[in-house]
């Protein structure tokens, strides 16, 4: 594990070297750049106010991304089981992708107020979209033999669907829960951008008001490292529900 | 017959696929078919078992002198599908669980025919770390441990390598002595197919009609030393004759 990090630690503390010394050398006010020293050391004195804007967000994303899921994959299901569904549903899905999430954000904030709902709703427009096609291509793509030998069997559309069709569809299921992951803390922090009481967005945004760039960038550090721990995490449900995809990919 | 199929005719659109085909497989036979690539022999078993969507098919299949009646036939596709997510035990009960089997007797079932399959050992490994020999055993066990009275294999041996191969069809052969499966084999294989069968049909291009049935008159078991019999060499030779034509 820390063999396989160490190239990626090496060049992110490489940057960071840099990036001190450059404001050291240039003298930089820290409202413009703060030197990387500065912002842990400010991020560490403010430590309570973060952690308390952090929770909040996390929890904004653990629902949205809940929700988006339980939606995904019910569409992804309904669309495999019905070619209406299927030519009804695409084109919709593709629309929800291409919604340009900055200017409906707001209007959410208009007409859901400044709840848990409309956060719900910005993260499951950007994280739904890539879950559902992963699913529907993932079972999409299952060998036309393997559904003949199947219906050779007799096997019923759901026994197809439950034996082979979801099982196989997982490898590519667990590379768009990746990508959507990554979308979900960012689609968090933008919608508490447009308006929350508490959260990381609103953090960064009230301290950006008041020039305090460092502990902009420290908020931005607790995005980053929440991003990569749920990225992280994704492996890990991956090897328990699918430990065989391991052991034929090593 | 245990197995008669009478002008079969399949076509997909205006596009025939097979034309006119009939064959019959006593009880206890094994009949192959070969033909060119792509001719339509795996069609036939698709029309078989029935998986056949948006064809027109005609002509009448009976099985024991009766229009097929519930899923008398156990189909080995060419790729061994085994599912990785399965361990090889679990691959093979595949088509009982599928009937409905409670999965503590299929797997006994199943479990039965590891050791005469040559796969002892083997009923909790995954797929992954069996021999491309070894694969084609599992996916013969899983056709045959459903008790389906009619093999149709469709050229199960196709993917492995020469060596391989002729070992397979030895065992093959064994096993078809010891439990006197009734088998269709299709077959790119000429020698493959002379030296298992009791009568090879030679199909045409498509749309593929039969050409000729070319009987091997060869005492049972067939060993190894028959492979340079002269009359399986005869027998390939008229099949090569009669498909390159």
């Amino acid at each position: 594990m820390i063999r396989r990090l160490a190239p990626s630690l090496s060049l992110v503390l490489g940057l960071l070297v840099t990036w001190q010394v450059a404001v050291t050398v240039t003298g930089v006010a820290p409202q413009v750049l703060p030197s990387p020293l500065r912002v842990v050391e400010q991020g560490w004195a403010f430590r309570a106010e973060l952690w308390a804007n952090t929770v909040p967000t996390l929890q904004v994303t653990a629902i949205g991304f809940a929700v988006s899921l339980a939606v995904a994959w019910a569409a992804a299901v309904a669309v495999d089981f019905s070619p209406w569904l299927r030519r009804a549903l695409t084109p919709l899905l593709v629309a929800s992708q291409t919604l340009p999430v900055i200017a409906i954000a707001p209007l959410l904030i208009i007409w859901f107020g400044f709840g848990l709902l409309p956060k719900v709703l910005v993260i499951a427009l950007v994280t739904f979209f890539p879950v559902a096609v992963g699913l529907i291509e993932g079972f999409a793509a299952t060998d036309r033999s393997a559904t003949a030998l199947l219906r050779s069997m007799g096997a019923s559309r759901w026994q197809r669907f439950r034996l082979v069709r979801l099982p196989g569809a997982m490898p590519s299921f667990f590379t768009s829960l990746r990508i959507a992951v990554t979308y979900a803390v960012t689609g968090a922090i933008f919608a508490e951008f447009v308006g929350a009481r508490a959260g990381l967005g609103i953090f960064m945004q009230l301290q950006r008001n008041q020039f305090r760039t460092d502990l902009v960038l420290a908020a931005v550090g607790v995005t980053a490292a929440l991003s990569v721990a749920l990225f992280g995490a994704t492996y890990l449900v991956q090897r328990l529900v699918t430990p065989w995809y391991r052991e034929d990919h090593r | 017959m245990k197995v008669s199929v009478r002008g079969l005719s399949v076509a997909y659109g205006d596009r025939p696929v097979l034309d006119s085909v009939s064959l019959e497989v006593g009880t206890g036979e094994f009949v192959s078919l070969v033909g060119p690539s792509g001719c339509g022999k795996s069609t036939l078993f698709g029309a078989l078992t029935g998986i056949l969507d948006g064809a027109t098919v005609s002509g009448t299949i009976q099985v024991d002198g009766e229009p097929v009646r519930g899923a008398p036939f156990g189909y080995m596709p060419q790729q061994d599908l085994l599912f990785p997510w399965r361990s090889v035990l679990d691959n093979t009960t595949l088509g009982l669980e599928v009937a409905g089997v409670s999965r503590r007797e299929a797997r006994e079932r199943a479990r039965a025919l590891f050791e005469p399959f040559g796969l002892g050992g083997f009923e909790q490994a995954r797929p992954g770390e069996l021999s491309g020999g070894m694969r084609q055993r599992a996916a013969l066990l899983r056709t045959v441990v459903g008790g389906r009275e009619v093999l149709l294999l469709d050229e199960p041996f196709g993917a492995l390598d020469a060596l391989t191969r002729t070992a397979m069809q030895e065992w093959l052969e064994s096993m078809r002595e010891r439990y006197g499966w009734t088998t269709l084999l299709i077959t790119h294989d000429v020698r493959e197919a002379a030296f298992l069968s009791d009568r090879v049909v030679a199909l045409s291009p498509r749309p593929a009609g039969v050409r000729r049935v070319v009987p091997v008159d060869l005492p049972r078991p067939r060993t190894r030393s028959m492979l340079t019999d002269p009359g399986i060499a005869a027998v390939e030779a008229e099949l090569l004759d009669v498909l390159r034509s």
